[in-house]
């Protein structure tokens, strides 16, 4: 009976079957002693959550381990190699590496390495508690400790502020149009580099938030009090036209002064000569432009910067080109006269060019066609049916 | 129900832990997971009478750090913590800690508060003695500044910013593995700014974190263990909070302070 009540939760199971597996321990007819023993276990919870677990997380031992055997591994290898182990680099170490396990494989990570652990095991913040477990920040239990801190400092810093208005008020002191701070030039840090400073993720609402706090602190009468704190969430912004290289302004043998550009436009490579005390002649590849560009909207990329800086008739220009087309040609002579310009022309001048455009190289090429299209953008015939 | 009592009974453990630490997983049972409780606080010292005689001691005694001497009934009064809200914002749970009401503004009974005032700071003082964790919550704008200085004042920890959901109940995920919970959270008023009851109190009660609750006339003082009924609005009320607060756990940590140098003297002697 017992065994047919057996086969019968068997054949169910079977039915039911690969959710869970069953193990039977002996019948009771072969080994009498031993009692029916029914282990249910369900194959999810072998499984481990995978994701709950987080980055893995290593201990300090364990670090201060791999450390020691990653010194000693050093010293033998350099052994193996015949070399001194007292002077054996990270260099020598990725040779001997490479030269002991070649190895063929494309992907440059997936390449046996050996390295110091502090660049393999991912950094691990400190804890954050001393012996005791007493927590060494007191806004600890807040979870962005650094970032409320600073909420906090930015918020006394407002308080004492007003203490002094207070103060300065009571006396009769007070005045509206003290010294305010230069925020010209300057804009405030963004959110990644905040970050970076607290080494603490924050978000959006939260970078907002600090800002407006700033905003309030300078909002403020007295806030050049406070300049210096200030000033370190604010990052000076680069004076953009400096970063142009001016060519060399050279001299002929005559005195003549003359400067030497190259251009690009789309595969159009251009050098231009300028010479200055000229008339206006401008030749490009031993031809007149007149012959060499009969379009005029070609002739008139080339007169473009010089009329922007008001010298048309100063200077003779000699220019060499090749590649691409007319369009393309004259748009490379056009940045080439303009570099050339740099050397004759004042830094305010320059500014000006930048921001007319005429310093920026045209990045744009011409797109390959794709498989399954006609051309780059243009797809074949869409039929309904 | 006498404060000593409560104070024994809860911090029972503490000395149970101190025998052995098996006892830990019985007494903290509601704990899922073994954190470092207060009694870790305390393990690196040697099991000594002298060191069972400085925590029992002040158990003993009634009032062992003179708290009564800090404030008065007057003193209370002048700083406005009888006035409550209106008779519309009244919870029914409130109503055996109010005096009346006038012009239908409701007004807080201040000898229930002085005597639940007292409980409540010297079980503050009893755990900070001990070198337990404390924390400061108030989720009011006004006073987050206040509070957060005060905490820093006294070698304390304060949360007066925005409360994320699993701060005690999902703490080895949020914060690191072995990270160790408050032992006390102090709320300075029980409602976030929404009006509704702070998350906090659930959770610690959830955890077995033991609370005390400036409670007004339109909150609910059930899940906390030591209501203290007062106003929770007025400047003069969270300055005087906050000032009581901060003398009674000085002198807890300075008393105890006190007792180890006298233990190391007699120790050597």
């Amino acid at each position: 009976m017992a065994a047919s009540g057996c086969r019968g939760v068997r054949s169910i199971l079977w039915k039911y079957g690969s959710c869970a597996k069953n193990l039977y321990v002996s019948r009771s007819k072969m080994v009498p002693q031993l009692p029916l023993r029914q282990i249910s276990v369900a194959s999810s919870l072998w499984k481990k959550n995978l994701a709950a677990a987080g980055p893995q997380k290593f201990t300090q031992e364990f670090i201060d381990k791999q450390l020691e055997e990653f010194e000693v591994g050093k010293r033998h290898l350099a052994n193996m190699m015949g070399e001194d182990p007292e002077t054996f680099t990270q260099e020598d170490i990725d040779r001997s590496i490479a030269y002991l396990f070649p190895s063929g494989l494309f992907e440059k990570r997936a390449r046996p390495v050996m390295k110091h652990p502090e660049e393999i095991f991912p950094k691990q913040t400190a804890i954050q508690w001393d012996a005791e477990g007493r927590p060494f920040h007191f806004l600890f239990y807040t979870g962005k400790q650094s970032y409320y801190s600073l909420l906090h400092d930015v918020y006394e810093k407002i308080l004492a502020i007003e203490r002094h208005q207070d103060k300065m008020r009571n006396k009769g002191l007070f005045a509206s149009d003290t010294k305010q701070i230069l925020l010209t030039g300057s804009r405030w840090l963004l959110k990644e580099e905040i970050e970076e400073n607290l080494v603490e993720n924050i978000s959006d609402q939260d970078y907002l938030r600090l800002i407006q706090l700033m905003e309030k602190l300078l909002s403020m009468p007295y806030c050049s009090l406070e300049e210096e704190f200030i000033l370190k969430f604010r990052k000076q912004l680069e004076v953009q036209s400096s970063k142009y290289q001016i060519p060399a302004l050279q001299y002929d043998p005559q005195g003549v002064a003359f400067s030497v550009a190259d251009g690009r436009r789309k595969t159009a490579k251009a050098s231009i000569t300028l010479r200055d005390s000229g008339s206006g002649n401008i030749t490009i590849n031993g031809r007149n432009y007149l012959h060499y560009f009969p379009v005029l909207q070609n002739r008139e990329q080339l007169m473009f910067p010089l009329l922007f800086v008001g010298m048309m008739g100063r200077f003779d220009i000699e220019g060499s080109v090749e590649g691409s087309g007319h369009s393309a040609q004259a748009g490379a002579l056009r940045l080439a006269i303009s570099r050339a310009l740099l050397s004759f022309v004042s830094e305010g001048e320059v500014e000006k060019m930048r921001q007319a455009g005429l310093l920026t190289a045209d990045p744009r090429i011409r797109e390959r066609k794709k498989p399954g299209q006609e051309g780059a953008r243009k797809k074949f015939t869409w039929k309904k049916r | 129900m006498c404060s000593g009592n409560m104070a024994a009974g809860v911090l029972s453990g503490v000395r149970q832990v101190l025998r052995g630490p098996r006892l830990l997983s019985a007494v903290f049972s509601c704990h899922g997971q073994t954190f470092s409780s207060a009694a870790a606080a305390v393990k690196s010292a040697p099991d000594t009478a002298v060191t069972e005689k400085i925590l029992n001691f002040p158990l003993t005694q009634p009032d062992y750090f003179h708290l009564s001497e800090l404030f008065t009934m007057k003193d209370l009064f002048e700083a406005r913590v009888h006035l409550g809200h209106k008779k519309g914002c009244r919870h029914r749970l409130m109503e055996p800690y109010l005096f009346g009401s006038r012009l239908d503004t409701d007004i807080i009974d201040l000898e229930q508060t002085a005597e639940l005032l007292q409980q409540a700071l010297n079980f503050t003082a009893h755990v900070a003695y001990r070198g337990g964790i404390i924390l400061f919550v108030s989720r009011r704008r006004q006073f987050g500044h206040l509070i957060e200085t005060t905490a820093r004042e006294c070698g304390e920890y304060a949360h007066t910013r925005y409360w994320k959901g699993g701060l005690l109940t999902n703490a080895p995920i949020q914060y690191s593995p072995g990270v160790r919970l408050p032992d006390l959270i102090i709320f300075f008023s029980t409602l976030n700014n929404v009006f509704q009851q702070h998350v906090g109190i659930r959770d610690a009660a959830k955890m077995n974190i033991p609370t005390v609750g400036i409670v007004d006339s339109n909150c609910n003082p059930s899940l906390i263990a030591y209501p203290v009924p007062g106003n929770d609005d007025t400047p003069v009320a969270m300055e005087m909070y906050c000032r009581l607060f901060k003398m009674t756990i000085n002198r807890a940590k300075d008393k105890r302070r006190q007792m180890e140098l006298l233990k190391g003297i007699s120790a050597s002697v």
